[in-house]
């Protein structure tokens, strides 16, 4: 079993016609401007829109439960309608959507600089380092997310004043969240790194003495991360579910501020009262978002992977 | 290739497998079907006071006095009773009473169930801690002798449920579950009552069976025809309501708000509504010198009667009931209701009216022209839309110059810091077991009450509300009561949202008196 | 190879004590249970009365301590809501998860290994692409959504299947219920099942894709089809193979997330298991369930992660020769 090719990421991206893959595949096309768009409207929400539905004394509760401007009691002020606090929904996906990204990409990013690393050492030395990592990641595995994030949650806001505990209740939830996950991506590259080590150009470059970081960043590293790639597409979407969950419970972001999944959530009671669009705008706004990310992260994935070269 | 179609022949299994239609089994007996959000965790009726538990118990054990779906007390195990001094009340037992097991009731039972109600590990003994002796007369008269006149001896004599000697004793449950002991104890999933129905199974949390007594002694006077209950708890609101929906369960105590026109919407069903005995009211810490979490420091605004005032009139009840109560809530000018003994409806039905820019007038008086922050501590799981109350007020505070942050939490959080005495400005509801506004008093204005968390409390109230928990003098005492309340309605501690309304949502071949403890009685119940 | 599997055994004792103290440091945090047990009307005084009964006077090391001596004995205490023994609750509600889990993992098993073949066999065949978007837009969707999603179609509107429960149990020797054997069993564990298998299916399907694509590109493939073999061995036997090491490890770690991830599910669909007690366990500040769940969760994660690591040994050759010298 040769190894084809032992070239670095760099080298890849360069070699390769990027360009002319991106434009080959229309589903990427269509997903890549579908996520910038909903960056662009997430993050200049201010400027698109005169809303401000996270500032609660502009908000009237006279406005509440208005439908989308196309049903009968509607408003074109109001396109998507309104919901039981006379929050504007598209203003509200638009911040919420703000909120969720940043959640759900963070988080994974912690996870992932925590947990490639860790698996990556732990796979390739074995030995009582990867007893400790390993059994380190099975203790966090056994707690739920969930409970880690009450956890925190409940430390900072016995610890915080209100005051400071609001200002840092999204980076608590980052923190909480990518906390979690990380063994995740720890195990998996770790069974990846166990299985390269064992292969002859590592051994070729044991004996020209090439420096075991090295080995690590530029050998085994690019042959490990392909499979957590998967994880960490569909990884965002969980980070986004794990923050709606945790508002379930009541420790999410606080509702004054709704994130997507919060929107979902506070709108799933509302699923059978007929006011439909308070749950099934932004519940097709996450579908849509994360739908384009896994996509992009599909085509990414096939195209960096050196085995499909 | 085999596998090309093999998820398609799957889907094709499953839904064959699920494509028959679940047949309503036709049942030769009147089963009803009932779902609420949670168990009884115990049916030790001494153990816990709690509705559910309460609710549970009233169907398979009888208390000395009863109550009527209009509230009015009715004899029970007792057929009558009289003062034959102001400490002695003397009850006459029903004759010819059985328990479950068959054991006959007599005196006995009455003065063993009344002493474990007083027991260390009950939790009933506030309702009998006046009580300083019961005796035996003869096998069917009783006596119980309070300390002092007991004005609602008989209220709180309504929720002490009579057990059986024998039984308990052979069961080794003589005082209620002591949670130091490391084993259950008999009566958590057993009974052994004289009540309407009798315990066929009992899987907590997953399904409770009751089956009909037909040697009850009120099936004379309660026609009721249900034979079986079949109580299956169901703690997602969305899924409760689906069940009802669906047809799977026939009442639902708990329904949400907003589904109830989706569920009149339905043919088959109806909703009963009764205003329930639970006022919702914000509180104001009024007594500590400076805030917890405030943007004004040294000083408490909330001292400030004109900073209580001014709130008040920054609240638009009328827009809360619209959009966040749906129209299914009473605004509310006083923090007790009727029936309560001491409500008033001329205080009650004059709230102070809605007004932003006198609230802006009276803060700029107290020396707040520009507002302050604070924070307001709200649960998120107990009262009906509790934080969207919560969060619309912020809303309405904001456009006064309130700066208010919401710290909306479950109530295992949120409860400690009412007992705890913590917190600042807080959404609270309160009922009234006793009908009397003395229970209130003693818990949420007296400076002593162990859920007073605004401190509110004067010398001379103190006093008065101590006075009037031994005065028998109906009118004496009523004219107490009225003063308290005059001072309270003037002094603001608490700011009356409203008063809730509660629903029963359930089949139309369903017919059951709905009353305001928000308990239903399934011996009320008729179906056809 | 015994020895392998002692020091397993003794490291996964180890990581059970560490779970078990740290979900202990986290109860602190949940709220107070002695609000929860008391009616309003009862005095501060019984209030602390009762919590001095319940020891949660002592300090956090000292109840730790007595948790651990208890457990040892096999005795997790008394639930607070339910005044019953946590051991016994727990092994009642213990089937209905594991069932549950069970039904759901051959679901996610069966269509994620089925649909990841064929799309990772006919990589530009149209129905690949459905399958893989498709695929994707279960997981964007919190699982509650779903499930009420689920609920209102095929039992509010069409009536098929009921909204909640288990239907009816059939209790086995050994203190075992079963839905397995009734109709009305199955048909309440056809919505949950789906519902928690969805996620766990789209990861299993992408992860074989994925490796089916790398695997059918190396040259061993290539010199077996060189040879001539046929193509259905050629993918059964030498490819398929071939991607097991990563579905092992994920199929294992998300066995274990089923259990966690059912927490919800139970919620929504009011399933009686070990996830909608410990749901409850939380919002009542229940600590002696909350303990004995944690941990038990802590031993299944524990076996599964120890099954896993065998598997890789009976799979890979490689790993074997290593581990004899």
């Amino acid at each position: 079993m040769r190894k084809e090719q032992t070239l670095t990421w760099w080298g890849r991206f360069v070699d390769h016609d990027v360009t002319y893959s991106f434009l080959h595949s229309p589903v990427t096309v269509i997903a890549s401007i579908v996520t910038v768009l909903m960056i662009i409207a997430a993050f200049c929400a201010p400027v698109l829109t005169s809303y401000t539905p996270f500032v609660p004394g502009s908000l009237n509760l006279l406005d509440a439960f208005m439908p989308p401007a196309w049903e009968p009691g509607g408003v074109s002020e109001h396109f998507l309608g309104t919901d039981g606090q006379g929050r504007d929904i598209l203003a509200a996906i638009m911040y919420g959507t703000q909120v969720s990204l940043t959640v759900g990409l963070l988080s994974v990013l912690l996870s992932i600089a925590i947990g490639i690393p860790l698996g990556i050492i732990a796979g390739y030395n074995g030995g009582w380092v990867d007893t400790a990592i390993m059994r380190i990641a099975d203790i966090q595995l056994t707690i739920p997310p969930i409970l880690i994030a009450l956890m925190i949650d409940g430390v900072t806001r016995t610890s915080l004043s209100s005051e400071v505990h609001e200002l840092v209740a999204i980076p608590v939830l980052i923190v909480s969240i990518g906390l979690a996950s990380w063994p995740q991506y720890a195990r998996i590259t770790r069974s990846g790194a166990m299985v390269e080590r064992r292969k002859d150009y590592i051994a070729a470059a044991q004996l020209i003495q090439t420096p075991t970081a090295l080995i690590l960043l530029r050998h085994i590293f690019p042959n490990v991360v392909g499979p957590t790639l998967i994880v960490a597409t569909i990884g965002v979407a969980v980070a986004i579910i794990i923050e709606a969950t945790l508002s379930f419970l009541g420790v999410g972001v606080p509702p004054t501020t709704p994130s997507l999944g919060t929107l979902i959530r506070i709108g799933n009671n509302f699923l059978f009262s007929g006011e439909w669009w308070i749950t099934l705008f932004p519940a097709f706004t996450l579908v849509v978002l994360v739908l384009s990310v896994n996509l992009i992260g599909d085509w990414l994935r096939d195209t960096f992977n050196p085995k499909l070269r | 290739m085999f596998f090309k179609s093999k998820p398609l022949i799957l889907a094709g299994l499953v839904l064959g497998a699920v494509v028959t239609q679940t047949a309503v089994p036709a049942y030769a007996e009147n089963v009803l079907r009932y779902t609420n959000v949670g168990d009884a965790p115990t049916l030790d009726p001494h153990a816990l006071n709690s509705l559910v538990t309460l609710m549970a118990d009233v169907q398979m054990y009888d208390a000395l006095v009863m109550r009527n779906p209009d509230m009015i007390k009715v004899p029970g195990l007792a057929t009558s009773w009289k003062n034959i001094d102001p400490n002695v009340w003397e009850f006459k037992l029903r004759e010819g009473v059985s328990f479950h097991n068959g054991n006959p009731f007599n005196a006995d039972d009455v003065v063993f169930s009344i002493k474990r109600a007083q027991a260390e590990t009950s939790q009933m003994k506030g309702y009998v801690n006046t009580i300083k002796e019961v005796k035996k007369i003869d096998d069917h008269t009783v006596q119980l002798i309070t300390e002092k006149p007991n004005p609602i001896l008989l209220d709180q004599l309504v929720n002490i449920f009579m057990m059986d000697e024998e039984w308990s004793k052979e069961h080794g449950v003589e005082t209620p579950q002591n949670f130091s002991g490391k084993q259950e104890t008999y009566a958590v999933r057993h009974e052994n009552g004289t009540g309407a129905f009798k315990l066929e199974s009992r899987d907590p949390d997953v399904k409770t069976v009751l089956v009909r007594n037909e040697n009850w002694w009120g099936n004379n006077t309660y026609k009721h025809n249900i034979d079986k209950v079949v109580w299956t708890p169901i703690a997602n609101d969305a899924t409760r309501v689906a069940a009802l929906l669906s047809g799977e369960v026939d009442l639902v105590t708990d329904p949400p708000l907003q589904d109830l026109n989706r569920i009149l919407s339905n043919d088959k069903l109806k909703v009963e509504k009764t205003s329930q005995i639970r006022t919702i009211f914000f509180g104001f810490d009024v007594k500590s010198d400076e805030l917890r979490n405030s943007s004004v420091k040294g000083k408490n605004p909330f001292k400030d009667v004109r900073v209580r005032e001014a709130f008040y009139s920054a609240i638009d009840i009328n827009a809360i009931k619209r959009a966040v109560m749906r129209g299914m809530s009473i605004p509310a000018g006083m923090i007790i209701e009727p029936p309560i003994n001491g409500y008033k409806a001329e205080w009650d039905k004059n709230r102070l009216p809605y007004d932003p820019e006198k609230a802006k007038v009276l803060l700029a008086e107290a020396g707040y022209p520009e507002g302050f922050s604070v924070q307001l501590d709200c649960p998120n799981n107990r009262y009906q839309n509790d934080e969207a109350i919560c969060q619309a007020a912020v809303g309405m505070l904001a456009k006064v110059g309130i700066d208010v942050r919401l710290n909306a939490q479950p109530k295992t959080q949120f409860f400690p810091l009412i007992t705890g005495k913590g917190t600042d400005f807080f959404l609270l509801g309160w009922g009234i077991p006793t009908m009397d506004s003395g229970f209130i008093f003693d818990y949420l204005l007296h400076s002593d009450g162990s859920w007073n968390a605004s401190g509110y409390g004067t010398p001379e109230l103190d006093a008065k509300i101590e006075a009037i928990r031994g005065i028998v003098d109906v009118d004496q005492r009523n004219k107490m009561i009225e003063e308290i309340w005059i001072q309270v309605q003037k002094d603001m501690p608490y700011l009356p949202l409203h008063h809730q309304v509660i629903f029963w949502a359930m089949s139309k071949k369903l017919d059951i008196p709905i009353e305001p403890n928000d308990m239903p009685r399934f011996y009320w119940a008729t179906m056809n | 190879m015994v020895n392998f599997i002692l020091n397993r055994i003794l490291q996964s004792a180890i990581v059970m004590f560490v779970v078990a103290l740290i979900s202990f440091f986290l109860f602190n945090f949940v709220g107070d249970p002695i609000s929860n047990m008391v009616g309003q009307e009862t005095t501060v005084h019984d209030m602390n009365a009762l919590r001095e009964r319940l020891g949660l006077n002592d300090s956090v090391i000292v109840q730790f301590g007595r948790f651990i001596l208890d457990a040892l004995n096999g005795n997790f205490g008394i639930s607070y809501r339910l005044q019953r023994p946590v051991d016994e609750l727990i092994s009642e509600r213990m089937p209905a998860t594991l069932e549950l889990v069970f039904v759901s993992a051959v679901i996610a098993m069966v269509l994620g290994v089925a649909g990841g073949l064929f799309t990772g066999l006919k990589r530009d065949h149209w129905l690949s692409k459905i399958i893989l978007t498709s695929s994707l837009v279960g997981v964007s969707l919190p699982t509650f959504i779903i499930g009420i999603l689920l609920i209102y179609i095929f039992a509010v509107k069409f009536n098929w299947l009921p909204s909640f429960g288990r239907g009816e149990v059939v209790d086995l020797k050994g203190g075992w219920s079963t839905g397995l054997l009734t109709v009305s069993g199955w048909k309440a564990i056809i919505l949950p099942s789906i519902t928690l298998a969805l996620y766990q299916t789209t990861l299993i399907l992408r992860i074989i894709r994925s490796e089916m694509l790398e695997v059918m590109r190396t040259d061993f493939i290539k010199f077996a089809r060189a040879r001539g073999l046929k193509s259905r061995d050629i993918n059964y036997g030498h490819a398929l193979k071939n991607t097991l090491i990563p579905v092992i490890t994920v199929a294992g770690l998300q066995i274990g997330s089923l259990i966690a991830f059912s927490i919800i599910t139970e919620t929504v669909f009011q399933w009686p298991g070990m996830g909608s007690l410990f749901i409850q366990a939380v919002q009542f500040a229940d600590v002696p369930v909350m303990s004995a769940y944690l941990v038990l969760v802590a031993f299944f994660f524990v076996i599964i992660n120890l099954i896993v690591d065998l598997l890789y040994f009976v799979v890979d050759p490689r790993l074997r020769s290593e581990i004899k010298n």
